[in-house]
């Protein structure tokens, strides 16, 4: 035996090779799967309904759904066609986006630089950080009405912790070096927070937007069903109340894939803004 | 001439409170050194020695428990540009191109963009860098990173370099180069230099004096001249020069002061 052969034998297997010893072929790529799982899903759904074993009421076929969403998309429902239901709520999150980076951003930054930031700032944010938004629309309404501002309000508050802590996350996470070089290269205070500080919380403060949007698309579709004339969430709910199960599925849908769009967005902005943060 | 001074420095951390049993503890004793802007100190010893304490002391980074440091007679109380500091792990900024990199001590300074841009290509030329000005720094190997760290360093227009193991991450070949490489700019930039190094065969080679720090706490204890960075700044070749007998005699004298307490060490 060989040592090249001894280390061959004693190096761990990896999961290509164990895929190629369990099928004895090329792996089946992840991919893959999960078109089979979905296909598979949808196909057990369009028998269910085909062979009536679930009443049409619950659960329309998925043609129905199609057809549902081909009329929302060019007649509407509820005085709006989907894309201004879709309109209306996108203006809401990115409305609150806006207003939750604009608050959030500067109030991280207080929170991980400062003794007094973080003294006043922290109770507030672990006071609402672990609140359910539909918590305290209620209270929300009362202050600013049933309007826009209230659904916004709501939306950038349940963004607003994602969104500051990971800035102070960011902000304290700073590489000593990085800034006792800028110390050394004459910067000052403010110089090292706007040229170092600053720069290097960019990849931690886009996580959170990420995840605020994450959050603030599930508190825009809760606030819509409780509190709006028009957006995704309000169209659902009318849906709902006339039992019209194929618009509240295709709803659905539409929701999940702008969340995915969203995601995608965010990513794709996080790897062209900070391409640099997988090499620090 | 610009002459850095340590004049009886101490540094001593405090016990930490609430620790049953911590005491203070002395990191660096009694320091007394001058580093002159024509000047390539090099400071050596063993780990927990000091070293990097005794940079950062001159950076301004950390306060002196006792002792003054000054720049010309002035006393150092912070981090300053005429102190400038090149990392071991050259501390870049990898948001900002080779370029922007270099060119970043003359935006603190205010210095217009055009203007900025060509002083720091004229010293990204000098490392011998003059293509790399728009490639990423993590496109960059060790060597040409350090150089950047470098040029970086000149931007600010120092009186003092200090260089904390700046070469420690490379290795060997790249290593020799920039050692090579680190003589002609100290001597081109007319800045003094203090060079933390736990190579002996580096600080011999580098260094106008050597000194040596013995720890626990960290006290100057050697103190000598070596001439081999003239030798290799006039030509010699340093193979050439770590191979001369005179060199070796001194190699295995540092070495056996710097380990001169190992055995009461190993015994204790």
């Amino acid at each position: 035996m060989t040592f090249s052969t001894d280390i061959e034998t004693l190096a761990p297997a990896t999961d290509a090779e164990i895929g190629e010893k369990a099928s004895a072929g090329r792996p089946v790529p992840v991919a893959v799967i999960s078109a089979i799982t979905i296909t598979a899903i949808i196909g057990v759904w369009a028998l269910a309904s085909y062979y009536a074993l679930v009443s049409p009421v619950f659960l329309p076929s998925p043609r129905q759904v199609v057809i549902a969403l081909y009329n929302l998309i060019v007649t509407g429902f509820v005085d709006a066609t989907l894309a201004e239901h879709v309109g209306a709520s996108l203006y809401r999150i990115f409305g609150a986006l806006i207003a939750s980076i604009l608050i959030g951003i500067p109030a991280g930054i207080a929170i991980g630089t400062s003794r007094v930031g973080r003294g006043i700032l922290d109770p507030i944010v672990e006071f609402l950080r672990p609140l359910p938004p539909l918590a305290y629309l209620p209270l929300i309404i009362i202050w600013v009405g049933i309007g826009e501002a209230s659904k916004i309000t709501v939306i950038a508050l349940s963004m607003l912790p994602s969104i500051i802590l990971s800035t102070s996350a960011g902000v304290r996470s700073v590489s000593k070096d990085h800034v006792n070089a800028a110390r050394s290269l004459g910067a000052t205070r403010r110089q090292v927070l706007a040229e170092v500080v600053l720069p290097s919380a960019v990849p931690s403060i886009l996580t959170g937007v990420r995840i605020a949007l994450g959050a603030g698309w599930t508190t825009l579709v809760a606030a819509e069903l409780v509190a709006a004339t028009s957006g995704i969430g309000f169209m659902i709910q009318s849906a709902a109340q006339f039992l019209v199960t194929d618009i509240v599925i295709a709803g659905i849908v539409v929701i999940a894939l702008i969340a995915i769009l969203l995601e995608f967005l965010a990513r794709l902005i996080e790897r062209r803004l900070v391409p640099w943060a997988a090499h620090r | 001439m610009s002459i850095l001074t340590f004049r009886d420095v101490s540094l001593r951390y405090p016990p930490q409170p609430g620790r049953k049993g911590a005491v203070e503890k002395r990191v660096l004793d009694g320091i007394n050194l001058q580093v002159a802007s024509d000047e390539l100190v090099a400071v050596i010893g063993r780990s927990g020695s000091g070293k990097t304490s005794l940079l950062n002391l001159a950076a301004g980074f950390l306060a002196p428990s006792a002792g003054t440091i000054t720049v010309d007679g002035v006393p150092v109380r912070g981090p300053g540009a005429d102190r400038a500091v090149v990392f071991q792990d050259d501390a870049l900024y990898p948001w900002l191109d080779a370029l922007n990199n270099v060119a970043f001590p003359l935006k603190l300074k205010g210095v217009p963009l055009a203007e900025r841009r060509a002083r720091a290509q004229a010293l990204l030329d000098r490392v011998g860098l003059a293509d790399a000005g728009d490639r990423n720094i993590w496109e960059l190997s060790g060597g040409m990173r350090q150089r950047v760290g470098i040029a970086r360093a000149l931007a600010a227009e120092p009186r003092f370099l200090l260089l904390d193991e700046p070469l420690g991450a490379l290795d060997a070949l790249t290593r020799t180069r920039m050692q090579e490489f680190l003589l002609r700019i100290k001597a081109e930039s007319g800045a003094g230099a203090l060079l933390i190094t736990h190579s002996i065969e580096e600080a011999l080679l580098l260094g106008t004096r050597v000194v040596v720090l013995s720890p626990n706490p960290g006290r100057l204890t050697a103190e000598i001249e070596a001439g081999f960075n003239a030798e290799v700044r006039a030509g010699a070749s340093v193979a050439a020069v770590k191979a001369s007998p005179l060199f070796k005699r001194m190699h295995a004298g540092l070495t056996g002061l710097i380990h001169s307490g190992d055995d009461e060490e190993l015994a204790a």
